[in-house]
């Protein structure tokens, strides 16, 4: 027999115990290296950037100010890149959740000709990929290259969401459009007044799984898009932390001037460009995560079930 | 008889015309799914970028000939291979990781700690490869924090060369994929726990099986499902490494071990230099290898488990 620990009424062998105290530990390690290089990247874009510069601020920031923020924010192009992350993915996201609904919702329909051969016309497209570089030449050939829609238009139909959508409606009772259509609505006011409301959980996970893949999206830009006007946040991102030190001379030239303590701590180096500029691209993340994670949690799930 | 007819003729044209209101989705599907399939023409043309292919010379198999054809060309071919294969063998010998995660995490009974552990883990899933290489760039450069630890406790004199280096480039990337996508990968499994019979455990420990046992003998058979279908799902992507991890991380210093097919391809068409069809030859190689593969895995999938994975 083992040898047993008793903690308040329950019994715990010795081998447990031991498992337990290393099962926390290991978690709670993975959890700070999964969190640590965030609030890293946060006390550093607004501690002292002379100190920032020589990765001295492990835990707490110090000489606490704002001004890399203030002056980042007027980077040329950055406003514009901010417009054009916001743009693509309120527009994105809102076409793909209304098509995905809206096809999802029309392929439930028997009554359509050739039903099943489009639905897999759609479908199996998820099973092979042209390529990067004939994707490519294609929208060139299409005048879609450095146009904003090359962000939007190629994401509108996704295979994976409409049979997401569909399953979903089947398995809601046929009943309730044959009531709405004895009341003389046509399909898009059925799909408009009955199934987009009652769709609303599944949409909810398609829109916030495609808002999280319009902000994050980079490759697009890199391949289709070579107009700076048209250079999303994370693209921009990209090129800010290769060019960190000419942008810090730049600022510091154009910034606050004069030799005393204050002024040294608020001139760029080019770790506090870097690093307050990836605080302002994770923000939203970091901001809209914890709130909608359950749908992230459930989209997988549903994602699973249909296997 | 002549109104059942019509109706028939009414239900008919109606079905037409939800056809006609999918229509333009089916469209863009053809546009942006199919029509980039017509590109691969371009593989077998003289193709170069001012000019229009119409005005390019037809080579036919030229340039696929010309990627075994000298020396040179096949050594750098083989070194991208190895380095795809690597990576790919490397992510499917730590698939078990999630799996492992979710069996630990399930053991953790202080479902508080529970939860923010499942929170924190999974938001590195959801920051871009580009933020991963922010947050690379932040700790591990020259100036960072790692180095400038070390250096402070006299480990080391100079700081280590760590992203500006070739050094174990293969374990590096698999140690940032790792570090965004465990968590992550986890909550499937997760959700396959939840869905196991309580009642099996409640049987199970009458019959004396400490919690072990239940980890070993229930938890993870509930898993393995789960687990062989993304385990096919990985095979049948062995070529597919994606490029943006590796786009953002390559360097002067690990181009050689960086450079996964997916990446070759981009440097090679857009990227540094503009062969095109060269390039194109190789993605309509890697496509076709990808279906076959997928054809064959879910084959393999129907034999063993009777089930489709597509």
């Amino acid at each position: 027999m083992e040898r047993e620990i008793r903690i308040g009424k329950e019994k715990y062998s010795m081998s447990s115990v031991v498992f337990n105290i290393i099962n926390y530990l290991g978690f709670t390690v993975f959890t700070f290296i999964c969190v640590y290089p965030f609030y890293y990247l946060i006390i550093n874009s607004i501690s002292a950037n002379h100190l920032s510069a020589n990765g001295s601020i492990m835990w707490l920031p110090k000489e606490i100010h704002f001004e890399n923020y203030k002056q980042i924010i007027q980077l040329s192009g950055l406003g514009r890149a901010a417009f054009i992350s916001v743009a693509r993915t309120a527009l994105g996201t809102l076409l793909t959740t209304i098509a995905s609904g809206y096809l999802g919702f029309m392929f439930t329909q028997k009554k359509m000709w050739g039903r099943k051969f489009w639905y897999r016309f759609i479908v199996v497209t998820m099973y092979f990929n042209a390529g990067l570089i004939p994707i490519y030449l294609i929208m060139r050939n299409l005048q879609l290259t450095n146009t904003f829609w090359v962000y939007i238009i190629p994401l509108i139909v996704q295979p994976f969401n409409i049979i997401l959508v569909k399953t979903y409606v089947e398995s809601i009772s046929p009943s309730l459009q044959e009531a709405a259509e004895i009341d003389g609505a046509g399909i898009l006011t059925i799909f408009w007044k009955v199934i987009f409301p009652i769709s609303k959980p599944i949409l909810a996970t398609i829109a916030i799984f495609s808002a999280v893949g319009q902000w994050n999206s980079f490759q697009d830009t890199l391949v289709f898009v070579t107009d700076q006007k048209l250079y999303s946040l994370q693209y921009l991102l990209y090129t800010y932390l290769n060019q960190a030190n000419s942008l810090a001379m730049l600022m510091k030239n154009s910034g606050a001037s004069g030799q005393n303590m204050q002024a040294i701590a608020m001139q760029q180096t080019p770790t506090s460009v870097r690093m307050t500029i990836s605080v302002i691209v994770v923000l939203p993340i970091l901001f809209i995560y914890p709130i909608f994670q359950r749908y992230f949690v459930k989209g997988i799930m549903i994602g699973s079930v249909k296997g | 008889m002549d109104s059942q007819k019509r109706l028939a003729a009414k239900k008919k044209a109606q079905g037409f015309k939800y056809f006609l209101m999918i229509a333009p989705f089916l469209i863009l599907v053809l546009l942006f799914a199919y029509y980039p399939l017509y590109g691969w023409i371009y593989s077998l043309y003289d193709y170069r970028p001012p000019l229009k292919l119409s005005q390019s010379e037809f080579v036919g198999l030229k340039w696929f000939k010309y990627l075994f054809s000298n020396t040179g060309q096949i050594k750098q071919l083989l070194q991208v291979l190895k380095n795809t294969f690597t990576m790919s063998s490397l992510m499917i010998l730590t698939s078990g990781l999630p799996l492992i995660f979710a069996i630990f995490l399930n053991e953790i009974k202080a479902s508080k700690f529970k939860r923010i552990v499942q929170t924190l883990t999974t938001l590195p899933n959801f920051i871009s490869w580009v933020l991963v290489y922010a947050v690379a760039f932040a700790l591990f450069s020259n100036s960072g924090m790692v180095n400038s630890v070390l250096v402070d406790l006299g480990i080391v004199d100079q700081p280590i060369k760590i992203l500006d280096s070739g050094d174990h480039t293969y374990l590096k990337m698999l140690l940032w994929s790792t570090w965004k996508g465990l968590g992550w990968g986890a909550i499937l499994y997760l959700a396959a726990i939840a869905g196991t019979d309580q009642e099996l455990y409640e049987a199970a420990k009458v019959d004396g099986a400490n919690r072990f046992h239940l980890m070993r003998h229930i938890t993870l058979p509930a898993m393995v499902p789960t687990y062989f279908v993304l385990l096919m799902l990985s095979i049948a992507n062995f070529l597919n490494n994606g490029m943006d991890q590796y786009f953002v991380f390559q360097n002067a210093f690990n181009k050689e071990q960086i450079q996964v097919l997916d990446l070759y391809v981009y440097n090679l068409g857009i990227g540094t230099s503009n062969s095109i069809p060269l390039a194109t030859a190789i993605s309509v190689l890697k496509s076709l290898i990808s279906v076959t593969l997928l054809v064959s895995v879910n084959g393999l999938s129907k034999k063993v488990r009777d089930e489709s994975i597509i």
